[in-house]
């Protein structure tokens, strides 16, 4: 019998069924009408480099341009165009299939309420250069898409880790990099609080909390039976049993158990 | 780092051994006033701040990823888990991007509207009596707090009579909301909005004119327009630096059309200015509900958009027909397969622009999710505004920043 084969290169959640005869529909890429404001912007942004492609999906321009070419672009739409705003930037990973990630410039003019992303595709090894001095907001967003995307960023000012700490091996939101994190992440505290001949003696942590130890007197898994805290595992199966019964039935002061009989349901919310 | 010995002093927090006379502190992770775990390494000189680098991660639960591995419905109940002062309001952004990326914003019935269009305008309101009452005791009025957190309690006794819960609402659907409102819920809701315009005026007379809240917030974390609009600064610290712009008006989506509400505008930039924002906009919002009020009643019970293909049907026709129970146990166990695609869907959060952005590769998970939540910047920019001011007056400045650290870090 064989194995079945996972793919390694993309090792997020799959769909469990796929009709192989099913054609996802796609959301239509509409032309840009003449007239309107989208296409001064790309007339605009074409002076200045190559545009490879562009097309308005869901109400918003999306240009394809080269990566290197993000400077001038985005330069011209800024100043030229009055796109004032770098609302978002982030990348998309693409490793598997093409081999690098989609960076995204999500822009926004604040006078005439429109929005245009630009997109450019970056191999994995490529470096784009930091739009920084455009848009301070790419401080912390170029961060973020290097640590958690790997995606390597030219004359940053400071291109430091921002949600991870420091010390990070990887980077959590590739494709590659499983969810419930690869080997360095599982073992991190272990390794940094009591260095690595300690996972044996600590063991992996424990992410079902619903998991119960029978021999585990610490932490409440005995509920029933009930010995001494801490108390060595030779006792777990000699203890006697402990009945579970609940404070309201003992009387315990202020506390009461509801009766059906003496209670009243209103007819009416408050 | 200093050892301990007994020979100096020991700080954690503070280094001593600097040639230049400057200090540096460490302000957080844990820092009460600190909204969250924002570490902040501050160097001073004197009282005075040289350099302010702001450090964040530590709330990080990897929702993005989370994403990229469970169906659209079933991520909807992380979004709370972002802006967990007002819950619903994320819900409605990702609710929202994944109608519009799905093709189906406008076949959402229209009492479902009303009733989210009602919950995103408490929720506006709960998360700015919230700030009202944690900043002002941070600055150090306790009685405000107080008072805010009473208004709030009402506020958040509506929200647990409509859905069940308190912080995470869950309260809307892709395609609709699940319930419709509780009897007597619009009486009750009438009740809050009418008192509330009379309440917020209480807390105007304990600090609009107060000399200590006046001298605390006047000139201080000033913003300037191209500072704002360069960090991607949107929402009320936006409009205090006299740019106009909500995306309610400008970019309108649910019911706001429709809706009369004005946007208060000042060009002050400070922190007082921001203070008189969060202040007319609770009464707008006061106005927007006595509107939505009376828009409940015209319109027919319907709740959920009927797109067979993408959004279960109701809950009779389930346990009815054949067909629709088919449908609901292939979109529950495998999911909605969106059209191939991408959107960027931003809305109005009572923080500022909170935008999806969502990348579909026709499977039932997101291909890619980015959330790009307005504190992110407004923490952001702390490293541009604090250098310059005073000690005293980081508490203020973060206070007002109005950020939430679910969202940054997410």
């Amino acid at each position: 019998m064989m194995r079945p084969y996972t793919p390694k290169d993309n090792v997020q959640a799959k769909a469990y069924y796929t009709d192989r005869f099913w054609v996802a529909p796609r959301i239509p890429e509409e032309p840009i009408p003449e007239d309107d404001l989208y296409a001064e912007d790309i007339a605009a942004v074409k002076k200045q480099c190559k545009i490879l492609n562009a097309y308005i999906q869901r109400g918003q321009l999306v240009i394809y341009i080269n990566p290197e070419d993000n400077i001038p672009a985005l330069k011209t739409l800024k100043e030229e165009r009055g796109y004032e705003m770098l609302s978002e930037m982030s990348g998309v990973d693409f490793l598997a299939e093409r081999g690098g990630f989609e960076v995204f410039y999500q822009i926004l003019n604040l006078g005439t309420a429109r929005r245009i992303r630009v997109k450019c595709f970056v191999d994995e090894n490529q470096a784009v250069e930091s739009v920084n001095p455009l848009y301070r907001s790419a401080d912390w967003a170029e961060r973020e898409m290097w640590d958690l995307m790997g995606v390597k960023v030219n004359n940053h000012p400071y291109l430091k880790r921002l949600i991870m700490p420091d010390d990070w091996e990887g980077h959590p939101l590739r494709k590659t990099y499983p969810l419930e994190g690869d080997e360095f992440a599982q073992w991190y505290e272990v390794d940094k609080i009591f260095g690595k001949e300690a996972r044996d003696i600590i063991g992996p942590e424990n992410r079902d909390p619903a998991r119960v130890d029978r021999y585990d007197t610490e932490r409440f898994a005995r509920l029933g039976h009930e010995v001494p805290r801490g108390a060595p595992a030779e006792m777990a199966d000699k203890a006697e049993e402990t009945p579970l019964s609940y404070q309201e039935e003992e009387g315990v002061f202020l506390i009461q158990k509801l009766s059906e009989e003496n209670s009243k349901v209103l007819d009416k919310r408050r | 780092m200093q050892q301990t010995n007994k020979l100096r002093p020991f700080f954690e927090n503070l280094e001593f051994e600097r040639e230049d006379n400057h200090m540096v502190i460490n302000f957080g992770p844990q820092h009460p006033s600190a909204h969250g775990q924002l570490r902040l390494i501050l160097e001073l000189d004197g009282e005075q701040i040289v350099r302010a680098v702001p450090d964040i991660g530590y709330l990080h639960r990897g929702m993005e990823k989370m994403a990229e591995n469970m169906i659209y419905n079933e991520f909807l109940p992380t979004t709370d888990r972002m802006d967990y002062i007002a819950a619903t309001s994320n819900n409605y952004g990702f609710a929202l991007a994944v109608e519009r990326l799905l093709g189906i914003e406008d076949k959402v019935p229209r009492r479902a509207k009303v009733i989210r269009t009602m919950l995103l305008e408490i929720n506006r309101i709960i998360s700015h009596l919230f700030w009202l009452a944690t900043h002002a005791l941070d600055v150090g009025a306790m009685s405000v707090f107080l008072y805010c957190f009473r208004e709030r309690e009402f506020a958040m006794d509506l929200m647990e009579d409509y859905c069940g819960a308190r912080l995470t609402h869950s309260a809307v659907r892709i395609g609709g909301v699940p319930l419709d409102l509780p009897d007597g819920w619009l009486g009750a809701l009438a009740k809050f909005v009418n008192e509330l315009p009379s309440n917020i005026k209480d807390y105007e007379d304990l600090l609009t004119e107060n000399r200590i809240w006046r001298m605390r917030l006047e000139g201080v974390g000033v913003i300037d327009a191209d500072l704002a609009r360069s960090w991607g600064c949107t929402g009320p610290i936006l409009r205090a630096t006299g740019i106009e712009y909500d995306i309610r008006k400008e970019e309108p989506y649910e019911l706001y059309e429709e809706l009369e509400f004005d946007i208060p505008v000042t060009d002050t930039g400070d922190s007082y200015g921001r203070y008189k924002l969060y202040m007319e906009e609770m009464r707008q919002s006061a106005r927007i509900l006595q509107q939505l009020i009376a828009m409940y009643d015209e319109t027919e019970p319907e709740l959920m958009a009927h797109v067979p293909q993408y959004i279960s049907a109701p809950k009779e026709d389930i346990m009815t027909q054949n067909y629709s129970l088919m449908q609901h146990f292939v979109l529950v166990t495998q999911g909605m397969r969106p059209p191939v695609g991408e959107v960027y869907v931003p809305t109005e959060s009572p923080k500022g622009e909170l935008g999806f952005y969502i990348n579909s590769q026709g499977e039932p998970y997101p291909y890619r999710l980015k959330v790009r939540a307005p504190s992110f910047w407004h923490c952001g920019i702390l490293q541009d505004i604090l250098p310059g001011t005073y000690i005293a007056d980081v508490v203020t400045i973060i206070g007002n920043t109005n950020i939430v650290f679910g969202e940054i870090d997410r």
